[in-house]
């Protein structure tokens, strides 16, 4: 048989934590997530979408998320979100319902404002280079820092 | 007998289809986008399919963490556009092959593939999106039906871990050996939708890797073997997290065996936070045929 990545659980995982910026949907973050996954499907409903825009905090009751899950939501946090186990894919529900876009979504998420994001990716989008692993990016950081030190 | 003569791959990017269902594709931004598929939607004018099989991922549309199926074949007689949370998009309703779609999961499952086999699902923008582009009208609006019957095989790609693309690979060639023994002669084509590199979350949302994505569309042809190989880790990191959606094109190239010509490439940056990528393939049959 062709091995074609580990077939070790933990070995697999382990891997993940060295990308920069990325959460990648794991079991543990898809366990942590559940309800407020589930919570945002709902909004796939019209009645729902009414529903939550009507009264978020009502809405948001009704679900076994967690208060910070729940906070991450009423503040529109997409990043905080995603620490409580939200995917984007998921999350998508609740900025439709708020009519926003995916690049404004995401953007969000970056730090930089909606016009400086937008800016970016007609520009090509963001460079791989000094983001592909955190090892990667610590030793940029500190070429950096040994360049200004001279 | 049924064959499968084409693969092609698209990125299925949600905002093409806003763009499409406003009337807005002969914008600056979205001009050139949709000018790379008049190539195709020409072409497809002479040589239309009678089924698509169309690999996708479901963005929490059929599925939500309830059930999450790794390898999903559609079975209905027909599928009726998602609600994603702004309403259906204004599309018709897909229509199935559903004798053709029972015969793949069977074949399948005997070949040890164990599809999960669905009976009743929406499709959302990761099916319909591909349909509009590659089948759509010529001025992009959308036709009043759909001109091919679509059979969706829906692959878990956002949920850890999904499929390798080892496994997509032979899932394809397992599809292949299905359609082969399908007794009606029809004209069958498998579509790769997703990708190419995009990252939708977190800090380093926005990466885009041309290099890596150009070197991908080259190695369809060229080094099959090389992309069947890569590692999930690479995707994620070379491409950013939506990046992984590539697996599902290695569905569409195991099925289409070793010989494939390229037709046609479309290749843009950006397409809202994506870098849209398209290709066409002939599937070539073998010089000889070996002896029975």
């Amino acid at each position: 048989m062709t091995k074609t990545m580990p077939r070790d659980v933990a070995a697999y995982l382990a891997q993940f934590e060295d990308i920069p910026g990325t959460r990648v949907f794991t079991a543990n973050r898809a366990r942590q997530g559940y309800h407020l996954n589930q919570f945002a499907m709902s909004l796939m409903k019209a009645e729902n979408r009414e529903r939550f825009l009507a009264d978020e905090d009502a809405y948001l009751s009704e679900w076994k998320m967690s208060e910070e899950a729940k906070k991450a939501v009423r503040a529109r946090d997409y990043n905080a979100m995603i620490d409580c186990g939200g995917n984007i894919y998921f999350l998508a529900k609740l900025f439709s319902t708020d009519k926003q876009s995916f690049q404004d979504a995401a953007g969000s998420m970056t730090g930089m404002t909606r016009d400086e994001y937008a800016a970016m990716m007609i520009a090509g989008g963001r460079s791989v280079e000094g983001v592909r692993s955190k090892k990667d990016a610590l030793a940029a950081v500190a070429a950096i820092a040994e360049k200004e030190s001279k | 007998m049924a064959r499968i003569t084409h693969g092609l791959t698209t990125s299925h990017i949600p905002a093409i289809g806003a763009m499409i269902d406003q009337g807005r594709t002969t914008d600056d931004y979205w001009k050139p986008i949709f000018a790379g598929f008049d190539w195709t939607k020409e072409y497809m004018e002479d040589h239309k399919p009678d089924v698509v099989i169309l690999v996708y991922n479901d963005h929490a549309s059929a599925f939500d963490m309830k059930v999450i199926p790794t390898f999903a074949i559609g079975c209905a007689d027909e599928f009726q556009p998602a609600d994603e949370g702004w309403g259906p998009r204004p599309v018709p309703t897909v229509q199935g092959h559903s004798d053709l779609a029972w015969h793949i999961a069977q074949s399948c499952i005997l070949d040890e593939f164990d599809m999960t086999i669905i009976n009743e699902m929406d499709v959302d923008h990761g099916l319909t999106v591909p349909l509009n582009v590659i089948l759509g009208n010529r001025d992009n609006s959308t036709p009043s039906q759909w001109p091919a019957r679509v059979i969706p095989v829906a692959v878990n790609v956002v949920t850890y871990p999904p499929p390798s693309g080892n496994r997509c690979w032979m899932l394809g060639e397992a599809i292949a050996r299905a359609v082969e023994s399908y007794p009606e002669d029809l004209n069958v084509h498998i579509w790769g939708t997703g990708g190419m590199s995009h990252q939708l979350q977190g800090p380093r949302a926005g990466l885009i890797n041309k290099e890596w994505d150009q070197r991908f569309l080259n190695d369809l042809t060229r080094d099959p073997e090389r992309l069947r190989h890569l590692e999930h880790i690479e995707y994620l990191r070379e491409t950013g997290s939506e990046g992984i959606e590539m697996v599902m094109w290695l569905i569409m190239r195991g099925a289409l065996g070793e010989n494939v010509t390229e037709l046609h490439r479309h290749y843009h940056v950006p397409c809202s936070n994506t870098a849209l990528g398209h290709i066409v393939l002939k599937k070539e049959e073998p010089e000889f045929e070996p002896a029975e």
